[in-house]
């Protein structure tokens, strides 16, 4: 048990440069992903044809990718068309990349699952646009959305560890800085286990408890 | 709903103003797009990525060996993981409806566990972590494991709301018919649940073959491994562009086909309820 505390005690270094990073990581790539996943959804529900073949091929392309290969694409291929970027920025595109086509999704089926007829509705009474928008759909989109976002990017969280294979110094790498210090891997990587269950523990209940709370509304 | 004049929740049928404006919408996001993709083929072009040196390896037939190695590799992982999978989210999922809270309980912990830990760390523990005891697992097998444990966990999951989806009648009939609560299981419930889950379940296939890339960390040689062995070879002027455009065709053709079977069997499945 002893040696199993000092795996952390006498890496702290390790583990907070690890951690901290894996968290910027998700803020950042989180809040970008948010919004190029919102310009694409908002492309996709839109009333314009060629907008809404965008986003869908958008989405089916990423979608089908895995991020494993976004990563590999931005870090050795991108330098040879003279795109270069060092191994942060690159993380920071291709956990964008990736999740916004999440998000996108997530958004659309949210939009489709308020009945047509609400939206009629509310334009037979003459409500304009904006009206409707703001004061019918989205409220209601809104509690279908936000739990299975909560899940997208509780996805990404896990996903910033792929970095991890291309020299970004995040969560999924104490193991190899561990291994270099011949420290035991088996309690390290128990370690950074730990250390998920903390940051992605309170969103999964945060999820839970929004879907349990909303589920009455309809 | 392509193509016809829809009613949707955001805007009403378009009239002949709106037509004619998101036309002109519709032009310029074209454009915008075209523009974008010639761009990019532009510095392409301009950085040499279409020189016949950097293509030149793709004639090889050991070059072309190597690909469908890669491949195999993958699709051995993806199928072995695939199959594991579904047993074990089987499992977990008969064991969450034992009825016994002893049981229950510590599969709930598991399933929650296992799907709360990044798949690539979970990797780790069984690539890595025997190290330190003198153990060595092959890559293959660590990979497969880390697949089998976080898809499984997903697939009880989905079992789970499948199971809870069916009408409760099923469940009280086998009972009043004397069928003990593995046979309500195994003949009743999992083949009705698997049934009206099947879309998500290859959905849930999808995701595992995609994360089979994930190999390529520690050192599996699947296709992106291959793809990186092909891009740096000084010989064909480091030609990655060409090989991951290669690879990326490749996954992107496998993963749309199964995307498309789950779509195709959840359209088939919403038309034989409505009937």
């Amino acid at each position: 048990m002893n040696a199993f505390l000092h795996t952390l005690t006498d890496n702290w270094d390790i583990f907070s440069r690890g951690f901290v990073n894996t968290i910027k990581l998700f803020v950042v790539s989180g809040i970008l992903a948010l919004i190029l996943g919102t310009l694409l959804g908002a492309a996709r529900v839109s009333p314009v044809p060629a907008l809404r073949g965008i986003g869908t091929g958008y989405v089916s392309i990423i979608r089908n990718t895995p991020l494993t290969l976004v990563f590999a694409f931005l870090v050795f291929a991108a330098p040879k068309v003279g795109l270069e970027a060092d191994f942060q920025t690159s993380a920071y595109i291709a956990l964008t990349v990736y999740t916004a086509a999440f998000v996108c999704e997530t958004l659309r089926s949210g939009i489709n699952t308020v009945p047509v007829g609400q939206a009629e509705a509310a334009r037979a009474i003459g409500m304009t646009f904006t009206q409707v928008l703001t004061m019918i759909v989205l409220p209601q989109a809104f509690r279908t959305v936000v739990p299975p976002m909560i899940s997208v990017l509780n996805a990404m969280l896990k996903n910033t560890t792929v970095a991890a294979g291309f020299s970004v110094v995040e969560a999924g790498a104490i193991q190899q800085y561990l291994s270099e210090r011949s420290e035991n891997q088996m309690y390290g990587l128990v370690w950074v286990t730990i250390g998920f269950l903390i940051l992605v523990g309170p969103m999964i209940v945060a999820q839970r408890w929004l879907e349990r709370k909303w589920k009455v509304a309809r | 709903m392509e193509g016809r004049p829809v009613s949707s929740v955001l805007y009403d049928v378009p009239g002949p103003r709106a037509r004619r404006r998101n036309l002109i919408l519709s032009v310029l996001a074209v454009a915008a797009v075209v523009a974008a993709i010639a761009w990019v083929v532009y510095r392409f072009w301009q950085t040499g990525q279409f020189e016949s040196l950097k293509w030149q390896q793709f004639q090889y037939t050991a070059i072309q060996e190597q690909l469908a190695d890669g491949l195999l590799n993958t699709v051995k992982a993806a199928a072995t993981g695939a199959v594991l999978a579904l047993l074990f989210g089987g499992f977990l999922a008969g064991l969450r409806m034992t009825g016994i809270r002893a049981i229950e309980a510590p599969a709930t912990f598991v399933v929650e566990l296992f799907r709360a830990i990044p798949l690539l760390i979970l990797i780790f523990f069984f690539y890595y972590g025997p190290l330190t005891y003198g153990l060595h697992i092959p890559n293959f097998w660590a990979l497969v494991i880390g697949l089998t444990l976080y898809n499984g966990a997903v697939i009880s999951e989905i079992l789970r709301s499948g199971i809870a989806s069916l009408p409760r009648g099923q469940s009280e009939a086998g009972l009043a018919i004397g069928l003990d609560r593995g046979q309500l299981f195994w003949h009743i419930l999992l083949p009705q649940a698997v049934r009206a889950m099947l879309p998500s379940i290859i959905s849930q296939l999808v995701v595992l073959l995609k994360d089979t890339a994930l190999g390529f960390i520690i050192t599996y040689p699947e296709l992106l491994y291959v793809a990186k062995q092909m891009g740096s070879r000084l010989s064909f002027d480091l030609p990655y562009v060409p090989s991951y455009l290669v690879v990326a065709a490749v996954y992107i053709g496998m993963c749309s086909l199964l995307s498309w079977f789950a779509n195709w069997l959840s359209k088939r499945g919403a038309r034989r309820r409505a009937r």
